[in-house]
């Protein structure tokens, strides 16, 4: 381990690693706690699933979560209803509390655009694949709620270690720093942005630092530890609502955690890691460590676990026969949604393009799978 | 009988932004410079304080913060009109144009529709340093869910760019600063739109079609008069929209001509005119008389001024244009 890749040990935490109570746990009752404990199985349960249908071949590269889920979920569960989510990639633990279906998720990594249908009522951003390019439209959206005047909503813009080193994290923070905008800025520090560590990434001490340069806070959690993760979010949040007065609205959120797993699954983290590494932050799962917690305080058993468990298989399953009986787009479902009004040039290549497929049959076309 | 303005083509685009500012209060004007400064052409001179520092909004120098920070006033139900101070600076904000303003709509799925115009003056001839003088429009048209406006003249643009602010999509606004104050025109001082993807026939002609935009239309247009003193009856299309094309202006024109000849200032190779030329071939062969002339800047970076007349196609090669397609 690097001197820069610290324990967590010195960041905000509630619980330890065996699950101990080794500070303020955020004012959440039994029900919510067990919803935070079930997500994040759900999270881990469905990233095994989705890692699994890919080396199948029944899904296309996927981005694993494993190891982040008290991150995500932690986090999600601290928006207000109303609130936004601006994600990057990998963030399908935090859009599944946020209501995203979990048919969603897998639909668009089988390559369906129809994954990325998020239902209206469901505030979430679509996918962004470019790293850190959807915080500049993260302070943009908060800052179109300054200019029209909702005093209420707040976000959260999700990116990973690697993201700092781009320009438009610079662009995005700054733009938020300058306007002043309601937006939590959350990073999911996992240590490795492919192949290359956080100590390559930036010479800074922390990444939570760089807020400081946009005039803003910045402050780093354990992000293996939810209970430690909601409460710097519920704070961030509120500040975001209700900032005192030398106070910005917005800050970043730097939350130390690691992937057990690979970057994607056409990545080979054996290649630039040691086991060693991974085995030493296993030691931090949050999933355990939460349930520990629950169980000390009485809010869970054997058989409440068994049950979450039993859930948690049954809604992964259902989510993959949904997905998996999703009919393959139509041709013509390509030129969909391009523009409101689709050009005469492109209706034209539309209605040539299904004319020729009519021709020919679809078998002409599609590869056998 | 509504009143009109005496206007030049960036006057124009101010009144046009003022215009639906007025009407829409979504509509909002962010860049560098645009506020105290009125922009550093005066497109939005006197903007601010009209209508205040939240709605004329002067941003750090971040061209990636600009188009991506209007990407999500946008997708917040805002109607952004970012303005990059060069088209020669879009670079920066490449990425957030490509990968997000011309894709918000089909990601997803037809939920955020984008309703953004991003304004940049742009092209030669006004003596300016290096990346102050290139047209790239050809980027922007060849990206899907975006469309591209070059107006030509005062009372175009302001029609256009009002349209522009209405439309549901995404539009890269270009407007040609060497005819920012070249000649005014009256404009209506209400508001109205000239629609997006429609050409305007300049002058009408039976002998050769001449097809072009922006800056290059005062040439083109000189060349089609002197000739006419040489019994060549030139027609002149200003294609106004370079994305979409108003395919069937084009090949009207060109069913009537038989001949055509395309100028632009960008490069020539992989530019609009060799679109044009491949839309004659699908679309009229049979009605082609002579190859289609294409003039065009060159594929070389845009020299610095000392040069830039001798790169900028002027009223002398589209006369040459003009002869040989007409005398094939």
């Amino acid at each position: 381990m690097s001197t820069i890749q610290r324990d967590p040990e010195d960041r905000v935490q509630v619980l330890d690693e065996d699950g101990n109570l080794v500070g303020e746990p955020p004012d959440l009752d039994e029900e919510t706690l067990t919803e935070i404990y079930r997500d994040m199985k759900l999270a881990r349960h469905f990233d095994e699933r989705a890692v699994s249908l890919q080396r199948q071949g029944r899904m296309g590269t996927y981005p694993p979560l494993s190891g982040q889920e008290g991150a995500q979920i932690g986090s999600a569960h601290a928006l207000a209803d109303d609130d936004w989510m601006v994600p990057s990639y990998r963030e399908h633990g935090a859009a599944v509390v946020r209501g995203l279906p979990l048919k969603q998720t897998l639909l668009y990594w089988m390559g369906y655009e129809a994954g990325n249908e998020v239902p209206e009522d469901s505030n979430i951003l679509p996918v962004a694949v470019p790293i850190a390019s959807q915080i500049p439209h993260a302070a943009g959206l908060a800052w179109s709620w300054n200019l029209q005047g909702h005093d209420d909503t707040a976000g959260i813009c999700y990116f990973g270690d690697g993201a700092t080193s781009e320009g438009d994290f610079h662009e995005g923070m700054n733009f938020a720093g300058v306007y002043d905008v309601p937006m939590v800025f959350f990073c999911n520090n996992n240590q490795w942005a492919i192949s290359v560590p956080r100590e390559r990434q930036t010479a800074s001490e922390t990444l939570a630092q760089k807020a400081d340069a946009y005039g803003f806070e910045g402050v780093q959690v354990d992000g293996m530890d939810p209970l430690a993760v909601y409460k710097v979010t519920q704070d961030a949040l509120e500040k975001a609502r209700n900032p005192d007065e030398d106070q910005l609205r917005p800050t970043m959120i730097e939350a130390v955690q690691y992937r057990f797993g690979a970057h994607t699954t056409a990545d080979d983290p054996t290649v630039y890691r040691d086991e060693e590494e991974v085995e030493r932050w296993k030691a931090k799962d949050p999933i355990p460590r939460l349930e520990s917690y629950l169980r000390s305080e009485g809010i869970l058993d054997d058989d409440a676990v068994a049950e979450i468990e039993a859930t948690v298989e049954e809604q992964v399953s259902e989510a993959i026969d949904a997905a998996e009986s999703e009919p393959r787009p139509e041709p013509e479902e390509m030129f969909e949604h391009v523009y409101a009004d689709l050009p005469p040039e492109l209706r034209e290549q539309r209605d040539e393009f299904v004319a020729t497929v009519d021709r020919h049959g679809k078998d002409a076309f599609l590869e056998e799978e | 009988m509504s009143e009109t303005q005496n206007l030049t083509l960036v006057q124009a685009v101010r009144d046009g932004l003022a215009t639906e500012m007025e009407l829409d209060d979504d509509v909002v004007a962010l860049g560098q410079d645009i506020g105290a400064n009125g922009g550093v052409f005066r497109a939005t001179q006197g903007l601010q304080d009209e209508f205040g520092e939240e709605r004329v909004i002067d941003t750090p120098l971040a061209e990636s913060g600009i188009i991506g920070s209007a990407v999500g006033l946008g997708v917040g139900g805002m109607k952004p009109v970012p303005e990059i101070q060069f088209s020669g600076f879009m670079y920066p904000g490449f990425d957030q144009i490509v990968s997000h303003m011309a894709r918000y709509r089909t990601r997803s799925r037809g939920r955020f529709s984008l309703p953004m115009v991003l304004r940049a003056p742009y092209g030669g001839g006004i003596r300016a340093p290096e990346h102050h003088s290139e047209s790239k429009e050809a980027f922007y048209a060849h990206e899907a869910g975006l469309k591209v406006v070059v107006p030509s003249t005062p009372h175009d643009t302001k029609g256009l760019l009002i349209s522009a602010i209405r439309d549901p999509d995404p539009v890269v606004f270009l407007e040609p600063k060497l005819i920012y104050r070249a000649f005014r025109e009256e404009v209506p001082e209400e508001a109205y739109e000239v629609p997006i993807g429609e050409a305007a026939v300049r002058r009408e002609g039976a002998d050769v079609s001449v097809f072009t935009y922006g800056a290059m239309t005062r040439p083109t247009l000189e060349a089609a008069e002197n000739l006419a003193e040489e019994g060549v009856d030139a027609e002149v299309v200003d294609l106004r929209t370079v994305s979409p094309l108003d395919r069937e202006a084009i090949v009207e024109s060109f069913k009537k001509t038989g001949r055509a000849v395309v100028v632009h200032e960008a490069p020539k190779s992989g530019g609009l005119a060799g679109e044009i030329t491949a839309l004659l071939q699908e679309e009229a062969l049979v009605y082609q008389e002579a190859p289609v002339k294409r003039v065009t800047g060159f594929d070389v970076p845009v020299p610095l001024y000392a040069m830039e007349d001798y790169y900028l196609p002027n009223a002398s090669r589209v006369e040459d244009g003009i002869r040989e397609a007409v005398e094939f």
